[in-house]
């Protein structure tokens, strides 16, 4: 393996530890797939304590979107060069269809876009196929142009 | 079909639905019951009570609800859950709907880092329609005029 190619994929692996020591994503169960700079996958096992309607035994639209939100955040984290604090400016997410009461839900995220000052992403949330989504989401994030600079607002 | 046996005869009677459930905590002006019924809700720590008319929810901080650990700041999620959540219990508890709303669509603008401390937010219905809803939600800590996150959001319900 080349120095470059090394390099790469301790920088990945450092991003994925990152991502999973988040206390908010360890709360969720959160498990990563994957994270590469084409795509973060995430996934979310199913819990009862997360669900919205305890009649249906539906995951709560807030789980989805916090996990949206974090693989969202961690395929900005992917793409770039240096670990620097991010900040979501921004995030819309259209609900397609619920979950399925039981099932684990993934999310597949790609940073599509990346500015100095501005990350775009996409994701969708599923249960087998990102073709056929349960929610939509684009968000954008604020990157820090110098590391230990805080996630706050510049 | 008319001959078919009830498959659950003989089975104790079902639980009160979750809507039936949140229409009786509203009659009886049992704001927590909201928060109780719903799982979530209470992993995420919240409360609900009305302060001068306002229905004001609170996200209690919780370590669990970080997001990055070395500002530290709020994950971005619990605070579009806390504002989705605002939104569902003022469509509740104002009576606007006999079903549980369903989210079509959440925007959240996150305009500063959340400080681990307590959170509230608030819905405001800005439309009503018979099947679809229009609401703004805005939250808040110390600070009621600096608001850490705002949203907008459509739910599909069904009025009485």
């Amino acid at each position: 393996m080349t120095d470059d190619a090394e390099r790469e994929r301790l920088r990945l692996r450092l991003v994925q530890m990152f991502c999973a020591n988040v206390p908010h994503n360890r709360a969720l169960g959160i498990e990563i797939v994957e994270a590469t700079r084409e795509a973060v996958r995430f996934r979310l096992p199913y819990d009862p304590k997360l669900v919205g309607n305890p009649d249906s035994g539906v995951l709560h639209g807030g789980a989805i979107t916090a996990l949206l939100d974090g693989t969202s955040g961690c395929a900005v984290f992917a793409v770039l060069t240096e670990l620097v604090p991010i900040a979501t400016l921004d995030l819309r997410i259209d609900y397609l269809r619920p979950a399925e009461a039981g099932r684990a839900v993934l999310a597949r995220a790609t940073c599509y876009k990346r500015t100095r000052n501005v990350a775009f992403t996409r994701a969708v949330a599923y249960h087998d196929d990102p073709e056929d989504p349960i929610a939509h989401s684009v968000g954008t994030f604020m990157v820090s142009t110098k590391p230990g600079g805080g996630g706050a607002r510049p | 079909m008319t001959d078919a046996v009830d498959p659950r005869a003989g089975e104790p009677p079902a639980a009160p639905s979750l809507i039936a459930r949140l229409e009786a905590a509203r009659r009886a002006g049992d704001h927590q019951a909201f928060v109780d019924v719903v799982p979530y809700a209470r992993f995420l720590g919240l409360t609900v009570g009305e302060r001068d008319g306002e229905l004001i929810t609170t996200m209690r901080y919780g370590d669990h609800l970080v997001g990055n650990p070395a500002l530290p700041a709020l994950h971005g999620g619990t605070l579009g859950a806390l504002l989705e959540c605002a939104a569902i219990f003022e469509l509740l508890w104002r009576a606007e709907t006999i079903v549980l709303p369903k989210t079509i669509t959440l925007t959240v603008d996150y305009l500063r880092s959340g400080a681990p401390v307590d959170t509230h937010a608030r819905g405001i219905v800005t439309r009503q329609g018979r099947r679809v809803t229009n609401v703004r939600m805005e939250s808040w800590q110390a600070d009621r005029a600096a608001p850490v996150a705002t949203a907008h959001a459509i739910f599909l319900v069904m009025r009485g």
